[in-house]
């Protein structure tokens, strides 16, 4: 379906930085500078990067201001961070957080 | 730890004590610390954000250059002026400061400490402590949830939170997107989504617009109000967005993400009708059942609370914004939901009313500006309370939920779960539950899904009303180490005990409840 517009146009978004990329379990998204980490795998479509810790069901952001803690990832190999906090950086590596997103030190 | 003496070097914010801390940089936070700051007090404001503005001015990052960022905003000019002023003169803005909780020594020169961490997201090294002599808290509000079938399915977003999301990060969280839930902020919500690209088919709102017909006096009153809800209502028409009214949704499809949503309508409760439910395609839904105000910082301190007509808990407050606890002010949605404009006057209201009491040890009675001031905020006030009324929780709305509904979503506890424990052990509040069943105990401590605990947990009861406001020694989880690095020979880490109410709020009475029970 065709928009009409985006978010960035509407505002007259003109970043003096390029756009850079981050990657999201290994896959690559490109993103404008000035975005949380959650609004960067938004603006790509991403809308889960956690599974819980019983269920194993997918979760992503949901309160948008940092209360819900629904958005939890794992960025740069740091579990628990979240993402619609975290600003987006170049190169930043996210990976879909599994359960307490500490299973690599699992006891 | 900025104790040390080499770190009282001028330029270092945390080595000095100020006459005023102000918590939170939204238009009350933010309207307080420039009027305080330009009556001679030294200030500091301390704000989670990197950026001030708070939820209604929140705004793109300048790395996105953003030549209109108006587009989203009523009122800009209005947050320019602020900011002009913060600007221009010398408050220390202290972005990325997460506060976790404030003490208060009574008869102590510097009675308060307010501890924060710091970083985007709390993950600074060091915690730190601001000393002051008085404290505004503008800590705003967050959104208020009712849970649903489906409703921790990828793609079902709050409603404000989709705002922020857009009005910070320029993003949507889908392309054909539903808003759902009730309250006037639905309303604003839609009509940002439908102007920054996205499709709204529906805007349900499960209370009735007519109840505001029954309260014409007040509406006339607030003109500012109604031109508003007139500019989004022509805003949503021009976008082809239906507003349903006494309708919810309750169900959402989809595996992995939103596929659409149930839409069935709903009695003067809310109980949903049999056979009304219609099916919406959409890959998106954001929900939000109105606001609640952000007041545990106030409550550990033992403030007293007034209940709003809509259920939550708001400080109580006097005529020139003062709390029950000497020393503590507080303006805007803390005090009751009530929008940017009036978060703004009483942030003025309030900046004006400590600068009296630092100065001259007084409250500014025959201020002529105060006057005008507290003219407009009751008259705002008045408009709040009808808007709660008409957009209540209807206590019908428990009905929607079927056993399998997660209730709490950080600890994936079920409404079977906590139905089981009112039922079989008859747990009669939210405290109980969470004991029985974890529901409330996970990450965000219960903020998301305490309201819904609360209700289920007391049954069909003549009100949908948590008992009492939820009383948490911190404002947020912090790092154990955070804890453990505090000085033992400062103040305790516990929050100070309650300092009882000394000064009788004499305006704004608490109706019925006063201050927090355990
Ligand atoms: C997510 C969200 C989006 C909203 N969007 C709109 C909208 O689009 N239109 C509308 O009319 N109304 C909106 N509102 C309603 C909004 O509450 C008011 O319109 C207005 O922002 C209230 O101003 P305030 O100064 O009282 O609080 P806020 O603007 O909420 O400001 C409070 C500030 O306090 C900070 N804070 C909170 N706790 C702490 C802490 N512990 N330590 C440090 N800082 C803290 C927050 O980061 C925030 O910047 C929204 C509310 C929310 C929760
Ligand atoms: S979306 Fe709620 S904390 Fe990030």
């Amino acid at each position: 379906m065709a928009r009409d517009r985006t978010p960035a146009e509407l505002v007259g978004a003109a970043p003096e930085q390029a756009p850079f990329e981050i990657t999201f379990d290994g896959r690559p998204i490109t993103t404008l500078p000035g975005r949380s980490v959650a609004a960067a795998l938004w603006s790509a479509g991403v809308l889960a990067w956690r599974t819980t810790r019983r269920g194993g069901r997918p979760r992503g952001a949901f309160c948008g201001i940092g209360h819900c803690y629904d958005c939890l990832a794992t960025i740069n190999g740091r579990p628990n961070r979240r993402a619609c906090l975290v600003p987006a950086r170049p190169g930043d590596t996210i990976t879909t957080q599994e359960g307490h997103g500490h299973a690599e030190i699992a006891v | 730890m900025p104790k040390s003496p080499s770190d009282r070097a001028a330029g270092d914010p945390y080595g000095r004590v100020y006459d005023l801390a102000v918590i939170g940089a939204g238009c009350a936070g933010l309207a307080g610390a420039v009027t305080a700051s330009e009556r001679g007090l030294s200030v500091a404001l301390l704000d989670t954000a990197g950026r001030i503005g708070g939820q209604f001015y929140r705004h793109p990052d300048p790395a996105f250059g953003a030549v209109r960022p108006e587009a989203l905003h009523h009122d800009w000019s209005a947050f320019a002026g602020l900011r002009r002023r913060l600007e221009a003169g010398d408050v220390a803005h202290l972005a990325g400061h997460h506060v976790w909780t404030v003490e208060r020594q009574d008869g102590a020169d510097t009675p308060w400490t307010v501890h924060a961490i710091t970083g985007a997201d709390g993950d600074g090294e060091h915690p730190v402590r601001v000393q002051a002599r008085t404290v505004l808290l503008a800590t705003g509000a967050y959104e208020r949830q009712l849970p649903f079938p489906g409703w921790t399915l990828p793609g079902v977003v709050g409603a404000a939170g989709a705002q922020a999301m857009l009005k910070a990060g320029l993003v949507l969280p889908g392309r054909r997107v539903v808003v759902a839930g009730s309250g006037p902020l639905l309303l604003a919500v839609a009509a940002s989504l439908a102007t920054a690209g996205a499709r709204v088919p529906a805007v349900v709102e499960a209370a009735g617009y007519l109840g505001y017909a029954r309260r014409p006096a007040v509406l006339a009153a607030d003109p500012q109000k109604l031109a508003e809800a007139v500019v989004h209502g022509a805003a949503l028409l021009g976008h082809g967005v239906r507003l349903r009214t006494r309708s919810a949704v309750t169900q959402v499809h989809g595996t992995d993400r939103v596929e659409a949503v149930t839409v069935s309508r709903v009695d003067r409760d809310w109980r949903p009708v049999r056979g009304t439910g219609r099916r919406i395609a959409c890959d998106a839904l954001a929900v939000g059942h109105g606001l609640v105000p952000q007041i545990e910082l106030a409550t550990s301190l033992g403030c007293a609370t007034r209940r709003t007509k809509d259920g939550t808990h708001a400080l109580a407050l006097d005529a020139f914004q003062r709390t029950s606890v000497p020393g503590l002010w507080a303006a805007g949605e803390t005090g009751g939901i009530g929008g940017a404009q009036l978060a703004r006057v009483e942030g003025e209201i309030a900046g004006i009313a400590v600068a009296a009491q630092v100065r001259d040890g007084a409250a500014p009675a025959r201020d002529g500006r105060v006057r005008e001031l507290r003219r407009r905020r009751e008259r705002m006030r008045a408009f709040a309370g009808a808007m709660a009324a008409v957009h209540a929780p209807g206590k019908g709305w428990a009905e929607w939920l079927d056993d399998a509904t997660e209730v709490c979503r950080c600890e994936e506890v079920t409404v079977g779960a906590v139905r089981e424990a009112v039922d079989a052990y008859g747990a009669r509040d939210a405290r109980t539950v969470k004991l029985l069943t974890r529901a409330g105990m996970g990450w965000c401590q219960g903020r998301t899904c305490g309201a819904a605990v609360a209700c289920l947990a007391a049954g069909e009861g003549p009100l949908f009303l948590p008992p009492s406001p939820e009383r948490r020694p911190l404002a947020g989880p912090v790092p154990l180490g955070v804890l453990g690095s505090l000085d033992p020979s400062e103040p305790s880490a516990a929050p100070a005990a309650p300092a009882g109410p000394a000064e009788q709020p004499d305006t704004d009475r608490p109706d019925g409840n006063s201050g927090p029970r355990d």
